[in-house]
């Protein structure tokens, strides 16, 4: 029995079966739950995506980003000032606060993307301070300072507007899946197998002609667009933004999802964001101690498992080639899918 | 130019927190190439513990020593107490992880550091604190025409002889010289006889306690404390540390001051909304610009 167990869930089949089983109950829970934990289930989500987004730039290409919050902060704002000034629909904005916060990625990570390891991980902490504060200071009058910008609408699909709970739950979740169906895709990818390849040795990789400054630039692009889609339903689900929300820690909870969940591990990182959303959540009758033991978790968490509870498996790459049929062995020298 | 002397007067001041800070977080790294992400948790829980010490036990200690040793024993308590703190830290929280890599490390830093404010925030609730008001009477010295205040006046000094006792200890002494052959080369140094755990141990009993000692000042400077005031300094000081040359004990120390003395000019000349983003912008500069910061030496990259 329990070797069947084990044989289903090592085998393709077994695979989709709890997959299926995963994705009935996503279906099924907000139909059970009272909306208070449809709305935690919702900031699960949103951590979930804002870890992916990490995810691209951290776990794939092994580049230490300690100011992802900033992109959220400039995808969020972006939303909230062109709404409230322009009054153009949030679901339309989506696309542009993806691209305010990719734009802004490449034009601040043009300059110090050569930059490595430690150095890199301080100009990103500078990075996410510089947003942060600069919101806060209010220039041009247009951010709200402190007080942050309000009375953001719900995003409009036409027929109906997403206003409930359990329909941003919806909305969020299937952003969620689409991302990561798109990731996982482009893990396996070219682009995929060169970040991969930077994240192990970026000598090497350069050495056999991956251009790193582009293919990083790349991932901190698409990071930082997903990290401003996040930003974007984040805020219409609370008509509100400001300057805290996008703290120095926020990056911190980011980065300890990718972390905790597993580099590059795209299951590894959904672990990681329900452990940073509902491990507060489940500790909330401990009222004021459960950041304490939410801090020792990560402590422990780091001790007993650090490589994160769900790592990415070493390999991945050929199994998915051999499962996929593609069996001619790479000749010496030959680029993969080149 | 009067008031522009005066003004970088108050700037060495706040710098000379940020280098006592920084050189906790520059011998930290420079041993064990860790972002000790808690060092800014221990300048807080110094000020909040000799906070305690001036307000509570204040009336039979000032009977006792008078108003300069009850201020000497809140630094020498806080000093000690955080100490013990950082060695508990140190044994529980990165002991464990050194041979797991760098990125783990990172994660339980910034556990360790939700830990230690957090605890902070419950042992002596989330509201700010006010220091005991006019501890050290606030006398304002005439120095060569310059207005300073007697507060001010100690701090600079008694910055100035932390700063140049450390400089001695890890200059001078066989211990410091360990410290620097380790921070070199970990594995040779150990061959020669040197005990790593000596060497961690003395950077975790001797950066907390430099971090206690500027919490106690920085209370009595500016009277108010917080909790989460740690985040602030800590960040600040960290890019002290940067700007002067990682792992630099000196560099440490001229970047502490320089920044401290450039915020206090960015916020009086240009503005003091933006004084904050000054400071980071100065980071990612240098960053650009000179990596190694302003005495680091360069270091080849490893192939």
């Amino acid at each position: 029995m329990n070797d069947e167990i084990k044989n289903r869930l090592n085998t393709l089949g077994g695979r989709r079966f709890w997959l299926s089983l995963v994705l009935i109950g996503f279906a099924v829970y907000p139909f059970l739950m009272s909306d208070y934990f449809i709305d935690v289930a919702f900031f699960f989500g949103i951590y979930a995506l804002l870890g992916l987004s990490l995810n691209v730039v951290l776990g794939e290409v092994g580049l230490f980003d300690l100011g992802h919050a900033g992109f959220y902060a400039i995808g969020a704002y972006t939303t909230a000032i062109l709404n409230t000034t322009l009054g153009i629909p949030v679901l339309m904005l989506l696309p542009l606060s993806a691209f305010t916060a990719g734009f802004f990625a490449y034009l601040v990570c043009s300059p110090i993307i050569h930059l490595k390891g430690d150095y890199f991980l301080l100009v990103t902490i500078g990075m996410g301070e510089i947003v942060r504060l600069a919101l806060l200071n209010n220039p041009f009058g247009i951010t709200g300072g402190p007080n942050g910008v309000f009375g953001i609408d719900y995003p409009s699909l036409g027929f109906m507007d997403i206003d409930t709970s359990l329909k941003f739950y919806f909305f969020i979740w299937i952003v969620v899946g689409l991302c990561i169906l798109g990731l996982m895709s482009l893990q396996h990818s070219r682009v995929g197998r060169a970040w991969n390849c930077i994240r192990e040795d970026e000598i090497a990789a350069e050495a056999n002609g991956i251009d790193v400054r582009s293919f990083k630039l790349l991932a901190f692009v698409i990071g930082a667009a997903l990290a401003g889609v996040a930003g974007n339903i984040y805020a219409s689900k609370l008509m509100i933004v400001s300057p805290e929300s996008f703290s120095f820690m926020e990056s911190c909870m980011m980065f300890s999802i990718v972390l905790i969940g597993g580099m590059g591990s795209v299951p590894g990182v959904l672990i990681g964001a329900a452990a940073i959303s509902l491990f507060p959540e489940i500790f909330r009758p401990m009222a004021q101690y459960r950041m304490l033991f939410f801090g020792a978790a990560m402590i422990l968490m780091m001790i007993f498992r650090p490589g994160g509870i769900w790592p990415r498996k070493r390999g991945a790459i050929q199994k998915g080639q051999a499962l996929k049929g593609i069996k001619k062995p790479l000749l010496p020298g030959e680029l993969p899918g080149a | 130019m009067q008031v522009v002397i005066e003004q970088i007067i108050n700037g060495l001041t706040i710098g000379s927190f940020y280098a006592l800070i920084a050189l906790g977080y520059s011998m930290v790294y420079g041993i064990l190439k860790l972002i000790n992400f808690a060092h800014g948790d221990f300048f807080t829980l110094g000020s909040y513990v000799g906070y305690t010490v001036l307000v509570f036990a204040s009336a039979a200690l000032t009977a006792y020593f008078g108003i300069w040793g009850m201020i000497a024993i809140a630094m020498l308590v806080a000093a000690i107490s955080v100490a013990l703190v950082g060695l508990i830290v140190e044994r529980m929280a990165y002991r464990p992880i050194y041979a797991s890599g760098r990125l783990p490390a990172v994660v339980s830093a910034l556990g360790a550091s939700i830990v230690i404010q957090n605890s902070i925030m419950i042992i002596w609730g989330p509201r700010y604190q006010a220091y005991p008001a006019a501890l050290i009477p606030n006398i304002p010295l005439q120095i060569l025409g310059f207005n300073i205040s007697l507060l001010q006046l100690l701090i600079l000094v008694m910055s100035f002889i932390l700063m140049l006792s450390l400089y001695y200890v890890i200059q001078k002494t066989t211990f410091g010289a360990a410290i620097r052959a380790t921070a070199l080369d970990r594995d040779t140094a150990a061959l020669m006889g040197i005990n790593f755990n000596k060497v961690i141990l003395f950077i975790f009993i001797l950066g907390p306690a430099l971090g206690a000692i500027t919490g106690v000042m920085v209370g009595m400077y500016y009277r108010q404390i917080s909790f989460t005031m740690g985040w602030n300094y800590g960040l600040k000081a960290f890019t002290a540390t940067i700007l002067g040359g990682i792992g630099n004990l000196p560099g440490a120390m001229l970047g502490g001051l320089i920044l401290g003395t450039l915020e206090m000019l960015g916020g009086a000349y240009i503005s003091s909304a933006w004084k904050d983003v000054f400071v980071f912008l100065i980071l990612i500069l240098v960053l650009i610009f000179r990596p190694t910061g302003i005495l680091g030496e360069k270091i080849a990259e490893k192939v």
